[in-house]
């Protein structure tokens, strides 16, 4: 990232999500359950020119540290993303996106026969497969648009 | 066996599926002899979609080996109706049993039961899912007329929502069998058990035409093409007349071909074939309850 841009929308603490797949930003908002009703500033960025991606879009929330459960969702849907945690203007920590092995309670299961749509007191549970996600359950495999399945809390 | 569990096909190894098959020869051999081996053992039939004869055949294991069952009934009057969950239906009974039969219309709902109880669970059929109790005693009868080694397997039928279909094939991955399957190209195997065959690094061919490889096969594996899955009946009638068999069509078959159905068939099979050295789908049947038996008798002794 360069200096110009980060001083577009500087942000004092928070955190910039950069890399993220053209058009993927208000899914990556969606996960994380950013509406903007909390008062917090966020910037979004969309089909931004970028030197690794040619279009990338970019996510500036003040005030707001991921947690490694949200890390790990925003995996599935944004692998190429880098998260830069920002304190007192500085870039304290970068991290690129590592994908986790499993997902629980995250992604609901498109198996409308799924067990885990039934309304049993069970979390969905996946596993992170090379290309796509295994549901623990009823071993549906998902492969195209994850973000779909999220359930956004 | 090392989990508590009978949930999918997947987690039996060759050993433990020998196991389970030496044990089923010994009772077959003399059952009587195993007719005390768990007096007073209550297993539990939890049969949350209708399915006579997989619960006939727990029933007269469970008899056989000299012990008893609860049954909760049919669906209809049971507190499912009330609207209690299947979580806390299974731990109620857990209480009264000291095993457990499950079979329900979703799937992965062997798997959930699997982390509320703590006797043994056995699935006998989940949705489209799992069937392991059927796929043992499949492998008793493809091991008694052709042994599990060295094999052509033909699968015919539904592979997409054919539970046995899918647990046979990743039973299958254990022995050196070539496996192949044949169906409609609308019918073929889920994508899921594709994944997990080629993990496992199973032989597994694809065909539409049984013709092309008829003539190869050991084993002859007939699944019924469910009615109600197409919401034509002209093209169902269309495509359940193309994965039939009957005299014609075994012709071309080698002479030792073991046929098999999970029944119950519909008209897959021409009654025709009843007779003839071919059939195996009775016998089949047969061997639900020694296996069922052995099975039982594993888990109960395990359990103590
Ligand atoms: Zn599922």
């Amino acid at each position: 990232m360069s200096d110009h841009e980060l001083r577009v929308s500087k942000i004092r603490n928070g955190t910039v999500i950069d890399h993220i797949r053209g058009g993927q930003a208000l899914n990556v908002l969606a996960i994380l359950g950013i509406d903007g009703s909390e008062g917090e500033a966020v910037s979004v960025g969309m089909n931004v020119p970028s030197d690794r991606m040619s279009h990338k879009d970019i996510v500036k929330v003040e005030g707001r540290e991921l947690s490694q459960d949200e890390v790990d969702v925003l995996s599935l849907i944004a692998p190429e993303a880098t998260i830069n945690i920002i304190r007192e203007y500085e870039v304290a920590e970068k991290q690129h996106l590592e994908r986790p092995e499993r997902v629980v309670g995250v992604l609901s299961c498109p198996n409308h026969n799924c067990i885990t749509n039934a309304g049993e007191p069970v979390e969905t549970k996946f596993d992170v497969l090379d290309d796509g996600v295994r549901c623990e359950y009823c071993e549906t495999i998902v492969r195209d648009d994850l973000a779909a399945h999220i359930s956004v809390k | 066996m090392r989990e508590d569990h009978l949930i999918t096909a997947k987690q039996l190894s060759r050993a433990d599926i020998e196991a389970v098959l030496d044990r089923a020869a010994e009772i077959d051999a003399d059952v009587s002899a195993f007719g005390d081996r768990h007096e007073d053992a209550v297993l539990g039939l939890m049969f949350f979609e209708p399915s006579t004869r997989t619960k006939m055949s727990f029933e007269t294991a469970i008899k056989r080996l000299g012990g008893e069952t609860v049954d909760m009934g049919p669906v209809d009057s049971s507190s499912v109706k009330k609207g209690e969950s299947l979580a806390d239906t299974m731990r109620v009974v857990e209480g009264y049993a000291d095993a457990l039969v499950l079979r329900h219309p979703s799937q992965g709902a062997a798997k959930m039961v699997s982390e509320f109880v703590d006797v043994p669970l056995l699935n006998a059929g989940d949705g489209a899912g799992h069937h392991p109790t059927q796929t043992l005693l499949d492998l008793y009868t493809i091991r008694e007329n052709a042994g599990l080694d060295d094999l052509n397997v033909g699968i015919m039928g539904d592979l997409k929502y054919g539970r046995t279909v899918h647990s046979l094939a990743h039973a299958l991955t254990n022995f050196d069998a070539q496996q192949h399957f044949i169906s409609p190209e609308s019918l073929q195997l889920p994508r899921s058990v594709r994944y997990d065959l080629h993990e496992s690094g199973a032989m597994v061919r694809e065909h539409t035409e049984l013709d092309e490889i008829l003539p190869s096969l050991d084993v002859l594996y007939v699944t019924r093409i469910q009615r109600e899955r197409f919401p034509d009946e002209n093209e169902y009638q269309e495509i359940a007349g193309e994965y039939g068999i009957d005299l014609e069509t075994l012709d071309a078959a080698k002479d030792d071909l073991t046929v098999m159905h999970p029944l119950p068939r519909v008209d897959e099979i021409a009654p025709e074939v009843d007779g003839t050295e071919y059939a195996n789908y009775f016998e089949q049947a047969h061997n639900g309850v020694p296996v069922r038996m052995a099975l039982l008798d594993q888990m109960l002794e395990e359990d103590q």
